[in-house]
């Protein structure tokens, strides 16, 4: 055996272990589950009989399950540009501070480095309606009145979507501004020399030079607003994803339907929906990135 | 000291056998319930008496967070590594019934006349299917009007007199609301929580008080879809919308509102009574329900004790055993006072009258009615939404209440289909 081949055999025998890992508990879970997406399968039947699509056509005909998928879209569509607009701004102009750089960095991770759980609980108590809740403590002492926030369908689902861009923005901060750092400076030196200005600098050198990390960043927010699941079942009134299943995504419409009802055949059908437009929203993303990519 | 071996060998032996023996005489049962400190404790010590009393028996109790607890139930029957007595909400008896999660209570140690004698009546009709019994609680909860003497006082109300008629709850409310400069509500008259009791409230309450039955007498088919079930529910809307007297989650509920001083008065559960009497500078009064039109009507529940599907033999007669000890008048008497829940037998009740909280609920007994849920979330959540329909996108009651009526109605007819 070559040093070259023992290297490898090394190398496949210890990826062999986290291999066998995610089939077992990642891959394999997932076949069994399209395959019982099929069949009637609940926790509190006996029977386990092939339904063919049904449960798709039960899922599809829940009025429930069409309000979750574009409280889902909304989620992702508006939540996943605005974070990664915002923490771009946001790294370039901690990237240009020079005084208390830690602090602030700080300030941006924070969030994201606390349980999401009491974050939702801190946000549902400020979000609170008069005499509680400090922002409509803020609101009424400047003489602004009061908003219902987590208590209307007309602005509960963007209440918990602005929580979860603060929280998503120390990461994605975090993110740009290891990006930043890895332009070259003397490409920069060199452009400033030759005259360009500062939003030259940016628009030309800057910014093309993070599309790479932009890109991955799109794709890991767009699926993470997709998932959501966490903030929306803590912030609504005993995780119902109310008001009227305003809040309601499409994960806690899968949970819901597997452990509260039961139905683990119709949660299964509705997962492998869920699966399909995270599948075509991340495709369409590479699509799209790929040709900004290639400059 | 080959000798020595073989005493040695046949001491080991005989230990060993008798062990075995002794071992295979007893019998050890499994219950589970869910995780609330009063019930454990009570429960604890119910098995420590009822083991001093049956050597034979050994009880082992699980208990899981109240959140999951069902979860865990539903999740333990294809497992098939579920307890064999286990203590289940009267509201989802005819899930669990159907499903064949649990068995007939033999009817030797459990006749249908013991169910007359011992029980007030809604628990014997809620714990039978086709004539079959398949459980038995220990105690029930009802509903009843709670109030909060200082802020009637603050009010100019006298603190000792609760409304007695809708119409008087409602003028009360009034009275007893508070509203900021910019017209804010930051005090609840009467607490407004349809998540709460307020859903059980308008169902088994305000429909029979204006002149409807919630459901027919076999509880399959949905009847409030009527003037009577319309103008119950415009009563319930218009406390929020025209008097604004509460809204649903003001102050996240009505329980911390009502706790924190923040609604002057409630509709709770008897349940409740342990944790209003802990709370610090709390002074609090109970009054049945108000009536109306001289109807009075009440909701009960109750958390019940079955016997798991499958368990056979020894292992069935210590059950039946165990479940004969803590639905005893002795184990109601305890549960009442360690835990405050309410005997589910008349006759203990009647020694109780005297007391100012408790005999308050007990009144209420036997005019409730228990609802016979085949999906108790989910019929929970049609009746929050049809609030919230009216409430929040300014629908009409009328055409909510048949929509809601409607749907409540399929899911019924799918769970019997």
């Amino acid at each position: 055996m070559t040093l070259a081949k023992k290297r490898a055999m090394t190398a496949y025998a210890f990826l062999l272990i986290p291999l066998v890992f995610f089939i077992a508990v990642r891959f394999g879970p997932m076949l069994y589950m399209m395959g019982r997406s099929l069949t009637d399968w609940s926790l509190l039947r006996k029977t386990n009989l092939f339904l063919g699509i049904a449960n798709f056509a039960a899922v599809f005909s829940d009025p429930a399950f069409t309000a979750a998928m574009v409280n889902t879209l909304r989620y992702a569509l508006v939540g996943a540009p605005v974070v990664i607009a915002l923490s771009l701004a946001i790294a370039l102009l901690l990237n240009g501070i020079t005084r208390g750089k830690g602090l602030y960095r700080l300030i941006y991770v924070l969030p994201y480095i606390t349980p999401i759980v009491a974050v939702s609980w801190v946000w549902r108590w400020i979000f609170q309606t008069p005499p509680l809740g400090l922002a409509n403590g803020i609101l009424g002492a400047l003489g602004l009145p009061a908003q219902e926030f987590l208590n209307s369908p007309n602005s509960a689902l963007y209440s918990i979507l602005g929580v979860n861009i603060w929280v998503e923005l120390g990461y994605c901060v975090t993110i740009f501004l290891a990006g930043i750092q890895t332009v070259p400076t003397d490409c920069l030196e060199a452009a400033r020399i030759d005259g360009a200005s500062e939003r030259k600098v940016l628009s030309r050198i800057i910014l093309p030079l993070l599309v790479p990390i932009t890109f991955f960043l799109a794709i890991m927010q767009g699926i993470q607003f997709l998932r959501i699941f966490t903030p929306v079942y803590n912030m609504s009134s005993q995780a119902m994803g109310g008001p009227l299943n305003s809040t309601k995504s499409a994960a806690l419409y899968i949970y819901q339907t597997a452990f509260t009802k039961f139905e683990m055949g119709k949660a299964a059908a509705a997962s492998i929906i869920l699966f399909a437009l995270i599948m075509a929203v991340t495709l369409i993303q590479v699509r799209f990135f790929d040709k900004k990519t290639n400059y | 000291m080959d000798r020595i071996r073989r005493i040695a060998f046949a001491l080991v032996a005989f230990a060993l056998v008798a062990g075995g023996l002794a071992s295979a005489e007893t019998v050890k049962i499994t219950y589970w319930q869910y995780f609330y400190q009063t019930k454990v404790d009570l429960m604890d010590s119910l098995i420590a008496q009822f083991q001093e009393k049956n050597p034979d028996i050994e009880v082992e109790q699980v208990t899981f967070p109240y959140e999951s607890y069902n979860q865990k139930v539903a999740a333990s029957i294809p497992a098939g590594e579920g307890p064999d007595v286990i203590n289940l909400f009267g509201g989802w008896l005819p899930m669990y019934v159907k499903a064949s999660y649990l068995q007939e209570l033999p009817k030797a140690s459990f006749p249908a006349s013991y169910f007359k004698s011992t029980y007030y009546p809604f628990v014997a009709d809620a714990v039978q299917f086709g004539g079959k019994y398949y459980s038995a609680p220990t105690a029930v909860r009802t509903l009843a009007l709670i109030w909060n003497k200082k802020l009637f006082a603050e009010a100019g109300l006298d603190p000792n007199t609760p409304p007695k008629t809708l119409e008087e709850l409602a003028s009360f409310a009034k009275k007893l609301s508070k509203y900021d400069a910019q017209g804010n509500l930051i005090q609840a008259g009467l607490a407004m929580q349809p998540n709460g009791q307020g859903h059980s409230y308008i169902r088994e309450v305000l429909f029979r008080q204006f002149g409807t039955a919630p459901y027919d007498a076999t509880g399959r088919k949905v009847t409030y879809n009527n003037a009577a079930g319309v103008a119950a529910l415009q009563w319930y809307m218009d406390r929020i919308q025209k008097d604004k007297v509460g809204y649903p989650n003001f102050t996240t509920d009505d329980v911390t509102a009502f706790k924190g001083q923040k609604a002057a008065m409630n509709i709770d559960g008897s349940f409740r009574i342990a944790t209003l009497n802990g709370v610090k500078d709390l002074e609090w009064g109970a009054a049945e329900l108000p009536s109306y039109k001289g109807i009075k009507s009440n909701f009960a529940s109750f958390w019940t004790h079955g016997i798991v599907a499958g368990v056979s033999g020894k292992k069935l007669e210590a059950s039946v055993k165990f479940l004969q000890f803590i639905t005893s008048p002795d184990a109601m008497e305890q549960m009442l006072a360690k835990v405050g829940e309410l005997p589910a037998n008349p006759k203990i009740g009647e020694k109780h009258k005297d007391d100012p909280y408790v005999s308050v609920f007990l009144k209420g007994l036997p005019y409730a009615h228990a609802t016979a849920y085949v999906d108790e979330a989910g019929q929970r959540t049609f009746f929050v939404d049809m609030i919230d329909e009216i409430n929040l996108k300014g629908s009409k009651s009328a055409d909510v209440l048949k929509a809601t009526a409607a749907k409540e109605q399929t899911l019924i007819d799918d769970f019997w289909k």
